[in-house]
């Protein structure tokens, strides 16, 4: 039987994966899904401490962080439309009218 | 119960390697295609920790809708393999980009400690000695509780679907001057 | 009513200085004068009763409103007239009306919006020094010295294009700025001294008092008086403004050497006469400092070559027999002088404002003479002045410098009095020279005038003074004549008015003179001995002064080369004299310079380039600098902000791991 622990490392590895990948890919849609991998470690913790505490509360906010990933892929795919429709690149770096 | 723990590595074997794919691939195509395989694998850990109804809208909701609409927003866009950095003009400050990964490293190393400083006695046990573990896997329960004690935030969750919803219908909108 | 006094001629003021510039010469030159003889006549109903009424009348006042009121400190705008006041609103009333009058002729060549400015400024200083005259109390006699000042400034400078007279202008304002100064430490330490600034109620405090046999409170305010009063009376060590004060037009002149302006520190001695005869030391010191002015002045005036610089000079002289008699407790004396030499300066200035006014603004002697035919009222009455001046027996200086001396020896001052017997021979021979050069002789006259500070520029031909100026100049010779009938000493029969009317405003400090002059030195003061003395001694100045008078006769008038041998075989003490004694020159890189110097280079160079520039442009360059290093944060790219977010969280958690 696989411990806390065990779950906690491998949701930290993962977690770390999705940070690694929103810094090293130039592609708007790729770093999406980088933070897709960093959410699903977080609900991985959820859920664990949730079955280690004997606590449903873990899997419920699971459940939230699913909603509230599928609006921010959707507004955030928007986003990247509207971006490449504008700019033709998905490259992040080609925008940076962020600074004036 | 070994086969728990066989089936554990297995998952965990399959997530990590998937993931690093994902964000190792130029082309987004295999990646969305990656990470629904990293989802799945993540649906099984869930399995494995008595949440079947987490792993199914795992699979339902995350591997099927979301990234069907990632996979759509890829096709639609028709979007080219990720541009190599041009040697000629080197306009993308590569500092970031490095330091950002390496700072990914820092954080692995954190967490790693976090967990190794970690009670023993709380994360280290294979299992809680409760009877609420078949409580823990009724979707009735959850949904008791869902609807009960989390009712407003459920509420609110719909409120900001639908936001999400307008939101992204008015950005992705092509604007009638521009065509 | 008092307040009508000084009011008048401020409305006058405000009339031309608001409307100048559309009315005509006759209108506000006539709202102008109107307005001087307005307050010539509410003066004179003032100081009517002080005059022929009884004689226990000792002060009229009027409180005008609460000034300034914070806590126990009352400074009340309240004007009053005792004898001594009375007196100088007269001469500064009187003399300033007549040199309204006579300035509406003079100045006519200007324009009309320069005709108002002048008249405005005369008004205004004319209002300004009534003020300082009838003050009740230090602060408001302040408003007054204080316009004073700034009027001499903007009349001295009225030709404000020629950079001489903007020198001249902005020298007086300086140099009585440090008169000022003293008088303001003196007003603040009578005022922490006894509590109030009301001049009779410190002098009331101090009449029972004994006079300080040291130097002590009393002696420090009325010697910071008294640097005051140098700075407007133009004494040493602050004379040095007024020989410049002739850049001014020249009613300008007169004005202030006769009715304004250098009266005042006089008049701030005789007010506060009860103050300084509590400080025999520092009274001393004002007869030191006068006699040794009137001395330097005068062996100046001898070599001068512009003949309202030897008025100038002369002025001084006098001004220096007026600290003399104040100095020796005469103040009544001092007063006396005061009066009769605002007529025979008054008329002296405007006697060469004639002559320069003809030669269409000549004023260098050397190229003059000869001017006795085609000017012969001109003549007759600066010569009228002149005489009164050299002291000669009859005309009103001979009454009051008379006195002065008198007094001085009958104190026991022998060396002071000598050395005022000595200036009594330099003026003789110094106005004669003036006369005999300009008037006398063979015309020096160029063909045609020459730098002609107002207008002109018409071809020169030689006129009389115009009617307005010729009947002032009679009035005032007439006045030169007989002023000093209201003085004659009882040695000669009179019984000397002037010095009983003025007596209660000086009182309480004859008792400290007294006082004073006993613990001292035991000179016998009865009036038994002195009347023996003083008959002897007015013989003496009689002679002096016709002596001078003869001098001068032989030196410029009947012998030509007299003169210039005199000055070559004492060339170097003739170059002291042209020069000024270099006071000028010792001022510049004693005090100027230096203050430059500290400025240029210490405040400056030093507190405000790098101090405060320095800060205020280092915080500037600070911020810029900061500013510019974050900017470079700015980058505008995504991945570098979520990369510093990144950092927060690795850093954060890092925090929590250690602790």
């Amino acid at each position: 039987m696989a411990t806390l622990n065990d779950y906690l490392v491998l949701s930290a590895v993962l977690f770390t994966i999705g940070a690694a990948g929103v810094f090293l890919r130039r592609n708007l849609i790729t770093i999406l899904l980088a933070v897709e991998i960093m959410l699903n470690a977080v609900n991985l913790t959820f859920v664990a401490f949730g079955r280690f505490h004997g606590s449903v509360d873990g899997q419920i906010i699971v459940f939230f962080v699913m909603t509230v990933a599928a609006a921010e892929a959707a507004v955030g795919l928007a986003i990247v439309i509207a971006m490449f429709r504008h700019r033709g690149t998905l490259n992040p770096e080609a925008f940076k009218t962020l600074k004036w | 119960m070994a086969g728990d723990l066989a089936f554990f590595y297995v998952f965990a074997a399959v997530a990590v390697g998937t993931s690093l794919l994902v964000i190792g691939q130029r082309n987004p195509i295999y990646s969305v295609l990656l990470l629904i395989a990293s989802f799945g694998a993540l649906a099984g850990l869930y399995v494995l920790l008595d949440a079947p109804f987490v792993a199914v809208t795992q699979i339902i909701v995350y591997a099927g809708a979301i990234m069907v609409l990632f996979l759509f927003v890829v096709m639609l866009l028709n979007a080219p393999r990720e541009e190599p950095i041009d040697p000629e003009r080197l306009v993308e400050p590569q500092g970031a980009r490095w330091f950002g990964a390496l700072l990914a490293v820092f954080l692995l190393v954190e967490l790693g400690w976090a967990v190794a400083r970690g009670s023993r006695a709380l994360f280290g046990r294979a299992s809680f000695d409760s009877v609420r573990v078949e409580q823990l896997s009724s979707v009735r329960f959850i949904g008791t509780v869902l609807y009960s004690d989390y009712a407003f935030a459920f509420e609110v969750t719909s409120i900001l679907i639908l936001v999400a919803m307008v939101g992204a219908v008015l950005l992705a909108r092509r604007h009638e001057k521009e065509v | 009513m008092l307040v009508l006094i000084p009011l008048i001629p401020f409305l006058g003021f405000a009339v031309n200085a608001a409307l100048g510039r559309r009315l005509s010469k006759f209108v506000s030159g006539g709202v102008a004068c109107t307005a001087m003889l307005a307050s010539f006549g509410i003066a004179l109903a003032t100081a009517w009763p002080f005059l022929f009424g009884s004689a226990d009348l000792h002060a009229v006042e009027q409180n005008v409103y609460t000034w300034i009121k914070a806590g126990d400190f009352v400074a009340p705008f309240s004007l009053r007239v005792d004898p001594l006041a009375a007196l100088m609103i007269l001469v500064v009333t009187g003399i300033g009306f007549l040199i309204h009058v006579y300035s509406t002729s003079y100045m006519h060549d200007e324009s009309d919006s320069e005709y108002a400015r002048f008249f405005s400024y005369l008004n205004l200083f004319a209002a300004f020094m009534l003020v300082l005259v009838l003050g009740s109390n230090f602060l408001v006699m302040f408003v007054g010295w204080e316009g004073v000042g700034l009027c001499s400034y903007l009349l001295i400078g009225f030709w404000y294009r020629k950079t001489s007279a903007a020198d001249a202008g902005k020298k007086a304002f300086i140099v009585n700025r440090v008169g000022d100064f003293g008088f303001i430490l003196g007003m603040l330490l009578a005022f922490v001294q006894f509590g109030t600034l009301d001049f009779q109620r410190i002098a009331s405090a101090l009449a029972p008092m004994a006079p300080e046999a040291e130097f002590g409170t009393v002696s420090a305010i009325a010697l910071l008086l008294l640097v005051g009063a140098t700075g407007k009376s133009a004494q040493i060590p602050l004379y040095v403004w007024l020989p410049d004060a002739m850049e001014g037009p020249t009613p300008v002149s007169a004005l202030i050497h006769a009715a304004t302006m250098v009266t005042a520190g006089v008049y701030l001695i005789g007010r506060n006469a009860v103050l300084f005869s509590h400080a025999p030391d520092v009274l001393l010191i004002v007869a030191i400092v006068g006699t040794v002015t009137a001395l330097m002045a005068g062996t100046i005036a001898l070599v001068q070559n512009d003949i309202k610089r030897v008025l100038a000079y002369s002025t001084v002289s006098q001004l220096g027999y007026m600290f003399l008699a104040m100095g020796m407790g005469a103040f009544g004396a001092g007063i006396f002088h005061l009066y009769t030499h605002a007529f025979f300066k008054a008329l002296l200035f405007l006697g060469s404002g004639a002559v320069i006014h003809a030669l269409a603004g000549e004023q260098d002697m050397r190229r003059m003479g000869g001017l006795k035919r085609a000017l012969p009222v001109t003549y007759w009455t600066f010569l009228t002045g002149a005489l009164a001046i050299a002291g000669v027996p009859g005309l009103a200086g001979f009454f009051s410098k008379d006195e002065i001396l008198f007094r001085t020896f009958e104190h026991g001052h022998v060396l002071l009095w000598g050395v005022g017997i000595l200036t009594s021979l330099l003026t003789a021979t110094y106005m004669f020279r003036v006369v005999f050069l300009t008037f006398h002789g063979a015309s020096r006259v160029a063909s045609h005038g020459h730098g002609d500070p107002h207008g002109g520029g018409h071809p020169l031909h030689l006129h009389d003074a115009p009617p307005a100026m010729a009947s002032v100049l009679i009035v005032l010779a007439v006045g030169a004549a007989v002023a000093g009938y209201v003085g004659v000493p009882h040695a000669l029969g009179g019984d000397n008015r002037i010095e009983r009317f003025l007596a209660p405003s000086f009182e309480s400090s004859a008792a400290a003179i007294d006082a004073a002059a006993t613990s001292e030195i035991s000179t016998p003061t009865g009036s038994e001995s002195s009347h023996g003395v003083e008959l002897p001694l007015m013989l003496v100045s009689t002679v002096i002064a016709f002596g001078g008078i003869g001098l001068a006769t032989f030196l410029f008038l009947l012998s030509a080369d007299a003169a210039p041998r005199l000055a070559t075989r004492f060339a170097g003490v003739y170059r002291v004299l042209t020069n000024k004694y270099y006071v000028d020159e010792i001022y510049q890189t004693a005090i100027v310079e230096p203050v430059q110097m500290v400025s240029r280079q210490g405040l400056w160079q030093g507190m405000d380039v790098r101090v405060i520039d320095g800060s205020v442009n280092g915080i500037g360059a600070l911020v810029r600098g900061g500013a510019t290093a974050l900017r470079q944060m700015q980058t505008g790219s995504v991945r570098s902000y979520a990369a510093a977010l990144f950092l927060g969280v690795v850093v954060i958690l890092g925090y929590y791991l250690f602790n």
